[in-house]
């Protein structure tokens, strides 16, 4: 079974909140991304999204833009993302890894050769923010074929028609953006969140997650309460950029243990 | 052209491009973040429901009429055609257009549809800083908020038209990130319009970005085509053979060529900009030397590595410095019915001096790289064949450039 299916299925039996946890690989040297992945998951974490850098991020805000900025200076891309997942796997076996870009560094390494390699290294997931459903059918099949599942957004300005249509060509779960902007925008509104997390709901049973915006314990409770778990990126992106290893992966790792233990009161 | 491939041209239906998910080919399309869709949707929605309406069509023909002094001359140029020595050279005079280039004939119809949508702002991403300047003027007369969005890189080398914008009442915003120039301008405003959605209108300057904007544009622009072709029949009794225009998004290009694609006896060039050559690697000529991948909303040709990151491009003309192209270029392109060339910074330059000391007319830089492409290509044809060059924008906001490489400080 997919990681992230199993490990979805097993929070719920749990009745426990899934914690997503973001950052940009090679952000801001290659060195600190490893040990960063296994700080997340020692402080909670149960699903890591790792970002392949793009020159032209669009959906990202000033903090994410920046990462991904940082990993470019030092050449990293799909390929060595590919890697790090793959190392990451030589010691972590059970924590689902969705990788989360653009479409033109997929598009130029192929559906297929993607694909491969993706599930060769150990990904369970794609979320890739300038591919809609309508535009997806080519990869969708390639992704279905090596068991990754094609993740997509939900916005506040979708349709209920349209949520339907999304929800029904989406795998894994569903990745409900709680604002209209940028990762790192403003303060979420909880009750429009809420509303449209049960509108999702009604049209799928894949689990929902609800991100952008989310800074700390108590946002990712209350944005998740009828959620199934909550995903958290640029807060944790802010603490990357200074010091060494040691001292990022120590800030990053309080940082999940505070969400954690708010997801969980 | 072969046979097989005129054949292939009859049977094509170009008005009935793209199809409904914006497709041309396998270019196009709506490559964008999920909070943009319901956006497009109003969008795609509300233009088709208007465009045809007798309202719209008198609101737009008018406004082209009164405010940006349509239609624009054909112009023999005796003189240059001349001095060159080989076919007839005729301008598409869009520099004698309101605020001095084409891209107000598409500012004009985007502003119309934003005061139909009853949203308040509208925002542009601007390179040279044309639309930028033809946004903030329909921005001004319809009183609406207008943010502007330019590479810092070119708030630098537009001074002009930077202030310009200001004068006329918008806010310029300089964007540091990545190469600082129109690529990352759009980023920023994409970014804007997702932030902002409910109420903003993106007025997109080019034939490029996510499904319908490739469309809308190049149907507003097409007026250049139209009035070109009735202009040339009734001043020369027919056709032209050939017409040049240069390509960054590529709007006066489709604007042209649009309106003669079903004369398959006019023969096509788009011109890129070579900067310092295509074989420097610094350039900006996608359709010459890219490869087929998705940017800012659309699937089409692109400069990027070979991982695709989408690498910096390079041209003296801030209006061309972009590393893609409008979807419907990179589909002409591979159906053989447009042919895509490059003209280098120097030979631009060359292009821009020659225009203005024996016409007296100033191109702008874009432009000039078409001035330059037509010398050449009059060479190569006939002495009574005829060649229409769009003249898409007038050289006063280059002036500062020209005199820069001439090592005068203005």
């Amino acid at each position: 079974m997919n990681r992230i299916t199993a490990t979805l299925a097993r929070l719920k039996s749990e009745n426990r909140k899934a914690l997503v946890t973001y950052l940009v690989n090679g952000d801001p040297s290659p060195e600190v991304t490893l040990p960063a992945m296994h700080a997340m998951v020692e402080n909670g974490a149960d699903i890591i999204e790792v970002g392949v850098p793009f020159s032209d991020p669009m959906a990202e805000g000033p903090t994410i833009q920046r990462a991904h900025e940082r990993a470019l200076v030092h050449g990293i891309s799909l390929k060595g993302t590919m890697a790090l997942v793959a190392q990451f796997r030589q010691t972590n076996q059970h924590t689902p890894i969705v990788l989360m870009g653009y479409a033109n560094p997929v598009v130029r390494m192929g559906y297929a050769e993607f694909a491969k390699q993706a599930g060769a290294a150990g990904v369970d997931g794609l979320l890739t923010v300038d591919l809609p459903p309508e535009e997806s059918a080519d990869l969708d099949k390639e992704l279905q074929a090596a068991n990754i599942h094609n993740i997509f957004l939900v916005a506040p300005t979708t349709s209920l028609a349209r949520i339907a249509h999304v929800t029904a060509n989406a795998s894994g779960f569903i990745y409900y953006v709680s604002l209209k902007g940028v990762t790192g925008a403003a303060n979420i509104d909880v009750d429009s969140v809420t509303e449209k997390v049960d509108a999702i709901r009604a049209t799928t049973n894949l689990p929902v997650m609800v991100g952008f915006g989310i800074k700390d314990g108590a946002s990712a409770k209350a944005a998740s309460h009828n959620a199934d778990g909550a995903v958290v990126g640029s807060v944790l992106v802010s603490l990357m950029a200074e010091g060494d290893t040691a001292a990022i992966t120590k800030r990053v790792g309080e940082c999940v243990a505070e969400i954690r233990d708010g997801l969980d009161a | 052209m072969s046979t097989t491939e005129q054949s292939k041209d009859q049977d094509i239906d170009f008005n009935a491009m793209p199809d409904l998910k914006g497709h041309f080919g396998q270019f196009g399309g709506r490559f964008v973040s999920e909070t943009l869709i319901h956006a497009l949707d109003e969008l795609s929605e509300m233009y088709e429901s208007l465009k045809n309406t007798e309202g719209f069509r008198k609101e737009f023909d008018h406004d082209m009429a009164h405010y940006v002094g349509r239609p624009s001359p054909l112009y023999f140029a005796e003189r240059w055609t001349q001095k060159i020595g080989g076919a007839q050279l005729y301008l598409k005079r869009e520099d004698l257009n309101h605020t001095g280039a084409h891209k107000v004939n598409n500012t004009i119809g985007q502003a119309l549809l934003a005061k139909h949508s009853g949203k308040k702002r509208v925002i542009a991403e601007t390179g040279a800083g044309q639309h930028g300047v033809a946004t903030a003027t329909v921005a001004a007369r319809l009183g609406l908020e207008c943010v502007v969005y330019m590479g810092a890189e070119d708030v630098k080398r537009q001074a002009l038209n930077v202030y310009r914008m200001k004068l006329l009442g918008a806010t310029v915003v300089p964007v540091e990130s990545g190469s600082k120039t129109l690529k990352d301008a759009m980023n920023e405003a994409m970014r804007d319009w997702v932030t902002n959605v409910d109420n903003t209108f993106y007025i997109i300057g080019t034939v490029a970005g996510p499904h319908p904007y490739p469309k809308l544009v190049r149907d507003f622009q097409s007026i250049i085509g139209r009035e070109a072709r009735s202009q040339c029949l009734a001043q020369t009794g027919r056709l032209p053979d050939a017409l040049v225009a240069c390509v960054g998004g590529g709007s006066n290009a489709i604007g042209l060529f649009h309106p003669f694609l079903s004369d398959k006896n006019v023969k096509m060039y788009g011109v890129e900009a070579g900067g310092d050559g295509v074989e420097t690697g610094r350039h900006a000529a996608p359709l010459t030397e890219g490869i087929p991948g998705i940017l800012h909303g659309n699937r089409t040709y692109l400069m990027e590595d070979e991982n695709g990151q989408i690498i910096e491009t390079h041209s003296v003309s801030a209006g061309l410095d972009y590393p893609g192209v409008g979807p419907e270029h990179a589909w002409l392109k591979d159906i053989g019915r447009v042919q895509y060339a490059a003209i280098n910074d120097d030979e631009a330059m060359a292009g821009f001096r020659s225009l203005t000391r024996v016409e007296g007319i100033m191109p702008a830089l874009e432009s000039s790289h078409a001035i330059a492409y037509a010398e050449k290509l009059a060479l190569e044809m006939d002495k009574d064949d005829i060649i229409i060059v769009n003249l898409s924008g007038r050289g006063d906001k280059d002036i500062l450039t020209v005199a820069e490489i001439d090592g005068i400080k203005v």
